[in-house]
């Protein structure tokens, strides 16, 4: 990978080609950072470069302007090759203010380039961020390439005419920053600038101050190249893609996208009931968009009943659906063991976040996999999956409904707020290529009088809406009488009738297909086993160590429970197996307690997502 | 509901299930199942289309006794459960059967929020003041100094007052009545023309935690003088001549409360005796407070004033954002800024 400090050297000809570039935007949180990383993505997708982003905020909404704990940061990753993460260590660092310098410069690459506004760097901005000296000019970034001025002032200056006040002019200097950081790329502004002209449809003034400030950040970029003060631009490449339309995604998005594709392949209308939650509002708000789609939302008044209502929902005929994380899927814990006792169809999606208790509502975590795995009382199985990435959540989440559907039992679906909040290019599905799962509810009475607990070869009970004639019962959390539903404590009966819930939950194996390889052979000398997010690093430690020539391969496991039927025996076809995990070591457990394979585990939980170095050290060390 | 279909006569006896009924032999619940059995027929309800949804405890095991759909749900639930069933299918015809621990304890919240969102249902809370399902702790409504294994030198906190609850939290429907009184289908009957949500205080007898603690008004003897039933536009009158003449409730102007006055001649006019108006709030307030005691204890229909019921506003809601757009789920994915790639790269 090329770094930026490669391009800085004066070059001869047109702008230098890089493989793929890191750059990270960060500020105080007010500065809009999020938003100035969420258009440089638009544009670099339009660019036509994989990509890959890391959206990293603090929980409060405003912290306290100018502290180290209210810096906002978006990192992005694109090139001209596949990009499956947001990046290990930034090429390119933009430092609003002193605090986003601090928290973020020790990341940055060796010889990597420092974009700061020296307006930020007062003498009180310094003291809040905890700097003794003013670190751009006491030569302790002598290991980067520094380029400070004063892009509050420059700001100021390019948007004058439109007569804002000093605090609505300074708010242009995300839009300045992104102008310079398109020039150094070689982008497009028009996108930005349709954009802004939408965003500020009501307020024409700010949208011409906006795009006055981008274009003179990009104007600032060509003249200081030209007055040879450091600055040079960088070409990225296209990275090649199959022909198609595209746009970019979050996995939010993509989750309640999923939902709605899966209710209608299984001909249903939805209910989500929801509860305010970060990381996981954002499905929500999504869905509370697509009424036409026969999805009702439901703000509920706490997270229980927000899966109790859908719980209701699901018993009345609608496909229930809840999202949460996890505090509110501890929550409604024991209503997901009425749905497995009534054996209702029923979504539920957690956007994992750090834990326990409150935990890092905004940071990401994959430490929920025992609770969706084992988290309630008595025997109560469900399956469980999990996405691997902003995109995979739409299959998932079509996944989560056919099994739902098709099996008359809730399904966990494991998203986290990496996968929640990241963005990536999306090549848009042909909706017509989806395998519809219509559901079949029951009509009239078994032959013999009704029977509510009876079930077809899958174990499926039959799914009975309440306002069919005749077919009138009663179900309940109380232990059920195997087939007629009846209240029934006897001994017998609860045995069979928990043998019945774990042999339909292990049933679901059956309709799932076989565990793939990602990368390398079905059998040797490693296996790097993951689930979820750490697709990208794994992915990538496994080509870097497979370029070296190592016996690695990579394993990511969708369908975390029931697992796929071949797995065991794949794992046992490798010498080792290694499971890197946002987690003390989850899935690890699991794996060694169903196949007895001797798994290590490689585990982080500091909120941040693996780097593919950690991984790819990890690897060294096994395969020596 | 199925309003075209020709309707068979329906008995009591039809609600029925097949279910052996296990409750304590002599509990108020059982009084309360057949009257809730006969005004079911007397109504014209239909058992395809009405659903039971309970929580836990001993008035929640009352779904499986009656002949149409039931849920019975987990603690304190059953509100959000019920939300859930009646905004799938606004047709259906809700009963929410809960207790005082299950409805303002442990589902104190959920209870408030139906209330407040006004879903058009019909909520029975059995009222016993006790946990009987878990042999006899003292509840939200018991009295202070209830003594309970769980409170061995009597309960200290104050009690709860479910209709006060009711009508605080936004009630539109706030009924009264007890387990054994012959008016509960009168109740019952108004509460299911009511369209919103309707709560109804059952007071019920646990006769083994908490045994006649409501005969103070209860009981036929003295009924007549420590029993207020309402009706909308009559006086508020109680007692008779035979026990010690006929009284009314009027309201004091000085102090702005309630106070009882002598009728003398059957002339409450004189006596300035409050006509009922179910649709009068602070009348409905001061009732919901009334100390029994020194007053009669209200009962019948406090307050009745119907507002638009929150599933038919979301029902309406959800058309009118829908109306004119056709779903389009592969233009919903295509949605957003996007672009083409082609063989020769990508463009806007």
């Amino acid at each position: 990978m090329a770094s930026v400090a490669e391009i800085l050297k004066p070059e001869e000809g047109s702008a230098p080609q890089a493989e793929a570039v890191v750059v990270r935007f960060a500020g105080d949180s007010g500065d809009g950072m999020q938003l100035t990383g969420g258009q440089f993505t638009l544009s670099t997708a339009l660019a036509g470069n994989d990509l890959a982003t890391f959206p990293d905020f603090p929980a409060e909404i405003r912290a306290p302007q100018g502290t180290l704990f209210g810096v906002s940061a978006f990192q992005i990753n694109f090139g001209s090759s596949d990009i499956t993460t947001a990046g290990d260590a930034p090429d390119v660092l933009v430092a609003m203010n002193p605090a986003a310098l601090k928290t973020n410069v020790k990341d940055l690459k060796p010889g990597g380039l420092i974009v700061a506004d020296t307006g930020e760097f007062s003498d009180r901005n310094l003291a809040k961020a905890k700097y003794d000296a003013n670190p751009l000019e006491d030569g302790s970034l002598a290991q980067w390439q520094v380029l400070a001025f004063d892009i509050s002032q420059l700001t100021m200056d390019s948007v004058k005419e439109f007569g804002l006040g000093n605090k609505e002019a300074l708010r242009c200097k995300n839009m300045w920053t992104l102008g310079l950081a398109l020039w150094m790329f070689d982008r497009d502004r028009q996108p930005i600038i349709d954009w802004l002209r939408v965003k500020f449809a009501k307020a024409p003034e700010l949208a011409d101050a906006n795009i006055a400030a981008l274009n003179a950040g990009h104007a600032y970029g060509e003249t200081a190249e030209i007055g040879g003060d450091g600055l040079k631009q960088l070409h990225v490449d296209a990275a090649p893609q199959p022909a198609g339309l595209y746009r970019t995604i979050t996995g939010a998005d993509a989750v309640a996208y999923g939902l709605v594709a899966g209710a209608q392949l299984a001909n249903l209308k939805m209910f989500y009931g929801g509860y305010p939650i970060t990381p996981a509002s954002a499905v929500l708000h999504s869905l509370s968009k697509l009424k036409e789609y026969g999805v009702t939302t439901f703000q509920a008044e706490d997270e229980i009943a927000a899966i109790a209502s859908a719980i209701g929902a699901s018993y009345a005929g609608q496909l229930g659906v809840t999202c949460s994380s996890g505090p509110g899927i501890a929550l409604k814990g024991e209503a997901m063991g009425l749905a497995i006792m009534t054996e209702l169809p029923l979504v539920i999606v957690n956007i994992q976040r750090g834990g326990p208790s409150t935990g890092l509502p905004t940071k990401t975590e994959q430490s929920d996999l025992y609770q969706a795995v084992y988290g309630r009382n008595g025997d109560a199985p469900l399956p469980v999956i999990a996405a691997r990435s902003p995109t995979d959540a739409f299959d998932c989440a079509i996944e989560a409904c056919r099994i739902a559907t098709q099996y008359m039992t809730p399904v966990i679906l494991l998203s986290d707020g990496y996968i929640g909040n990241a963005a990536e290019p999306w090549q848009v599905p042909d909706v017509s290529s989806f395998e519809p799962f219509p559901v079949e509810f029951l009509e009239t009475a078994q032959e013999g009088g009704l029977q509510p607990y009876a079930r077809d070869e899958k174990l499926k009970r039959p799914w009975i809406k309440p306002g069919t004639p005749g077919l009138m019962h009663r179900i309940g959390g109380i232990e059920k009488q195997v087939n007629t539903g009846h209240i029934d404590y006897a001994p017998a009966n609860h045995q069979a009738m928990t043998d019945i819930r774990r042999n339909k939950v292990l049933g679901v194996a059956d309709s799932i297909p076989d565990q793939e390889v990602e990368q390398g052979a079905a059998g040797g000398k490693l296996a790097v086993v993951g689930w979820g997010s750490t697709y990208g690093p794994i992915h990538q430690a496994v080509r870097r160590a497979r370029a070296k020539g190592h016996d690695v391969s990579h394993i990511h496991i969708r369908h975390i429970w029931p697992m796929p039927k071949n797995l065991g025996e794949l794992l046992k076809s490798y010498d080792k197996v290694l499971v890197p995990e946002m987690n003390t070591g989850q899935l690890k457990t699991v794996l060694r307690d169903q196949y007895l394979v001797d798994a290590k585990p490689l585990n982080k939980t500091s909120g941040q997502p693996f780097r593919i170095a950690e991984i790819e050290a990890a690897i060294e060390e096994m395969i020596s | 509901m199925n309003d075209m279909t020709p309707v068979e006569k329906m008995t009591p006896k039809d609600w029925e299930t097949d279910q052996e009924v296990r409750w304590c032999p002599g509990c108020g619940d059982y009084a309360i199942l057949k009257a809730v059995q006969r005004t079911l027929p007397a109504i014209g309800a239909r058992p395809e289309s009405t659903v039971f949804v309970s929580g836990i405890g001993c008035s929640s095991r009352f779904p499986y006794y009656v002949q149409s759909y039931g849920f019975h749900t987990i603690h304190g639930r059953a509100p959000a459960v019920a939300t859930g069933v009646k905004l799938a299918n606004p047709e259906l015809d809700i009963w929410l059967i809960t207790g005082d621990g299950d409805g303002l304890s442990i589902g104190g919240n959920h209870t408030m929020h139906l209330l407040r969102r006004n879903l058009d249902c019909q909520i029975l809370l059995f009222n016993n003041e006790i946990y009987g399902l878990t042999k006899g702790q003292y509840s939200p409504t018991s009295r202070v100094g209830t003594k309970t294994p769980s409170t061995p030198y009597g309960s200290v906190d104050r009690p709860a007052r479910p209709a006060a609850f009711a009508l605080g939290s936004g009630a539109r429907f706030v009924g009264r009545g007890f387990d054994v009184s012959k008016n509960l289908p009168e109740v019952l009957t108004a509460a299911y023309h009511h369209k919103g949500a309707a709560f109804i205080e059952i007071f019920q007898n646990c006769i083994v935690y908490n045994k006649d603690v409501f005969n103070d008004f209860a009981a036929p003897k003295g009924a007549e003088d420590r029993q207020l039933w309402l009706k909308d536009g009559e006086p508020m009158l109680f007692g008779s001549e035979k026990t010690g003449g006929v009284k009314g409730i009027t309201l004091d102007r000085d102090n702005l409360c309630l106070k009882v006055v002598e009728v003398t001649d059957g002339d409450w006019e004189a006596a300035g005796v409050i006509v009922h108006d179910v649709k009068n709030r602070s009348i409905a307030h001061m009732l919901v407070e009334m100390p029994f005691g020194p007053f009669p204890m209200a009962l019948g229909v406090l307050y009745d004033d119907p507002a638009p019921s929150f599933e038919s506003a979301i029902v309406a809601q959800n058309e009118q954002a829908s109306s004119g757009k056709t779903p389009d789920l592969q233009k919903l994915l295509s949605t957003g800024q996007t672009w083409t790639v082609s063989e020769g790269g990508p463009e806007l």
